[in-house]
């Protein structure tokens, strides 16, 4: 049963008494809010994700609610919380949904090491599973969409999760962040792209999330194996430019992008070297989207 | 007694550990209660022992796969940052004991299974002191508050100098020159204790407390000095450390005798106690009895079974009653009351709540 299957009462209802249980790739998350911003963001943007049966494990147990009493009312404002703990600062509530997507990035990037966990995007067309890593400036996140919006599969917008037992990539496709003047760009770019609500004067500037493709949620099951990794980078004003980046170059570039490389020691680097000996690795500048999408077809 | 009934202490203190995680619901449970408790890594850790990690659900195993990532990592660091202290401190021939943590960690004692620490807790002879603080300082580790009333505090009443941190890796490091302050009731001799120490292999002028000793100055760390953020944590270590060196020869009456020695008793008799008690250490029943020589009275026992029940469970929603909140802080309040006289702890209180009001009115 999907999230869109209920109908806005009963999720507003189930997200305010016992909590909304979701299936987001690998992971069972359990909600609870009582605020209208997270019921609104999920309705928009969760409602090709399943629900979770009665009887499932929860992973991660979430709840984004006010401070306190006062904090309802005055300068309203949003705590995250994983099961009890507090990791961050409260936000101001018209965030409380973007902080419900960093603060499951949060949650996965400190309790998942069965993963090898890239700040990457990934995403995947006839079969070739392509890894884009976000070092700063990069565009990855408006590349990912761009080419989601385009047909490309979306195995996920913010963190590549690499199993540490098979070396398969885990999807997990989540809505896409983007920032500032990407939204626009995606806005003008693809008529299919849907975006959620935006929010202006976040810590990352103004922001808004693109719903994931239906089919790519419906084959969240699958993973990937990685054939190509590109390291965008957006350059204004310049040609594409696809340049081969050997493969030694190309792991530490993916260490360096990594959230557990050092919690996984040893291991981290087994994983990342067993990855990048199936990869043809690039470093890519482009300006605009069309030349882009060209370029990265013809690698696959 | 009315012995705790969590998830988790099922778990640590059952003989059978297959029987207390037979269902998803009830691992789930477990994951909660240990994540909270700072546990996970140390479920991870017995699960695998027992050979229990592949009857578990796909999910569960996961989370403990990940827990157990994070204690090795853990590990890592403090072997190397352990080997970093060593380098500037045994080149001057100073004796370096490690305690807590990083002591069972690095000595690889049982207490050390799963345990995640962030700072490294080292005792140096008193005399040596100084001279540790500046070779430190030269080498790298800066003290990170300079508040001239902390920094006396620290100097003149704490067993410790101020927390210093490596500036390069960002880890934590408090130097000892005693277990407990010597402001404190308590006052056992640090010469004795050091008369015991014992080697760590592979480590030149590296030491560790002696078996008897490790379990005294867990004891009274936890139960006269800690904050008890950790309670469950550490009184598992005082569990697995007396199961460990349960087999020694004579091993309860030489603790025993080793608490009377350095005027522990009382912290003794609570270790004792409550391990049993909430982990069903195998304390033989003579040993408790004599134990309690150590004991305050009967209303005070009341008391502190109170307050210690409820403050030892996880630190977990699911394990508090109505009380959980008020005990944990009245031990707080005790914790302070333990470590200094009445008219000494005022004047610390008065002085640190004049500090919070002018900090707060300087920033409206």
């Amino acid at each position: 049963m999907k999230v869109s299957s209920l109908p806005i009462t009963e999720l507003k209802g189930r997200l305010s008494a016992e909590g909304l249980g979701l299936c987001i790739g690998p992971f069972n998350i359990k909600l609870t809010s009582s605020l209208a911003v997270v019921a609104d963001g999920l309705e928009q943007l969760y409602g090709d994700f399943d629900l979770t049966k009665e009887s499932d494990f929860t992973d991660f147990r979430i709840s984004l609610a006010a401070p306190s009493l006062l904090r309802r009312w005055f300068r309203p404002q949003v705590n995250f919380s994983f099961d009890g703990f507090i990791p961050f600062k409260p936000l101001p509530q018209e965030q409380a949904f973007a902080m419900f997507e960093w603060g499951l990035n949060w949650c996965v990037a400190n309790n998942a090491h069965q993963y090898l966990i890239i700040h990457a995007a990934v995403i995947e067309r006839n079969g070739v599973t392509c890894i884009l890593p976000g070092t700063p400036g990069s565009g990855k996140s408006t590349l990912c969409a761009g080419m989601v919006c385009k047909g490309w599969r979306l195995l996920s917008d913010e963190m590549t999760l690499i199993s540490t037992s098979t070396g398969e990539i885990f999807p997990i496709p989540r809505p896409v962040s983007l920032k500032n003047q990407s939204i626009e760009i995606i806005q003008n770019y693809s008529s299919h792209a849907f975006m959620g609500e935006t929010v202006m004067d976040t810590a990352k500037g103004t922001v808004s999330h693109m719903r994931p493709p239906n089919s790519s949620v419906d084959s969240s099951g699958q993973p990937g194996k990685a054939g190509l990794i590109i390291f965008p980078k957006y350059k204004e004003g310049e040609d594409a430019n696809l340049t081969p980046l050997n493969r030694a170059n190309a792991l530490l570039k993916m260490a360096e992008n990594s959230f557990n490389y050092s919690v996984l020691g040893l291991q981290g680097f087994e994983v990342l070297s067993a990855l990048i000996s199936n990869c043809d690795c690039y470093d890519f500048s482009y300006q605009s989207l069309d030349e882009a999408k060209e370029v990265l077809e013809s690698l696959i | 007694m009315k012995p705790s009934e969590s998830m988790l202490v099922t778990f640590l203190s059952s003989p059978n550990r297959a029987e207390a995680v037979t269902d998803s619901f009830k691992c789930e449970l477990l994951l909660r209660q240990a994540r909270s408790a700072n546990l996970l890594s140390r479920v991870s850790k017995l699960c695998e022992e027992d050979e229990l990690l592949l009857r578990l659900p796909e999910r569960m195993q996961n989370h403990l796969q990940s827990a157990k990532c994070v204690a090795n990592a853990n590990h890592r660091s403090v072997r190397w940052e352990v080997k970093q202290i060593l380098s500037v401190l045994a080149a001057k021939e100073i004796p370096v004991c490690l305690l807590k943590g990083a002591a069972y960690v690095v000595d690889e004692v049982d207490a050390g299974k799963g345990r995640v620490f962030s700072d490294v807790d080292i005792l140096v002879p008193k005399e040596s002191l100084e001279e540790v603080e500046i070779l430190l300082v030269h080498n790298g580790w800066m003290c990170t508050n300079f508040d001239p009333y902390d920094q006396k505090y620290y100097r003149t009443w704490m067993h410790e100098l101020p927390p210093l941190k490596n500036m390069k890796r960002g880890t934590a490091l408090d130097v000892h020159h005693t277990i407990i302050p010597p402001t404190a009731c308590l006052k056992p001799d640090i010469e004795k204790i050091w008369e015991k120490v014992d080697k760590v292999e592979g480590f030149e002028g590296l030491y560790i407390l002696g078996s008897h000793d490790l379990i005294l100055h867990s004891a009274v760390h936890l139960f006269h000095d800690g904050e008890l953020e950790n309670g469950l944590r550490d009184l598992s270590d005082l569990d697995l450390l007396m199961r460990e060196f349960l087999v020694e020869e004579g091993f309860w009456e030489n603790l025993l005798a080793r608490a009377v020695e350095l005027n522990l008793q009382r912290p003794l008799f609570y270790a004792l106690r409550y391990t049993n008690g909430i982990l069903k250490t195998p304390v033989p029943d003579d040993i408790l009895n004599s134990s309690k020589m150590g004991s305050p009275g009967t209303v005070m026992v009341a008391l502190m079974d109170a307050l210690f029940l409820r403050a030892l469970a996880p630190d977990h929603p699911s394990c508090d009653d109505r009380w959980t909140g008020l005990a944990r802080w009245m031990l707080f309040i005790r914790s302070h009351w333990l470590r200094m006289p009445p008219l000494q702890l005022a004047q610390h209180l008065a002085r640190k709540g004049y500090k919070r009001w002018t900090v707060r009115k300087n920033m409206t």
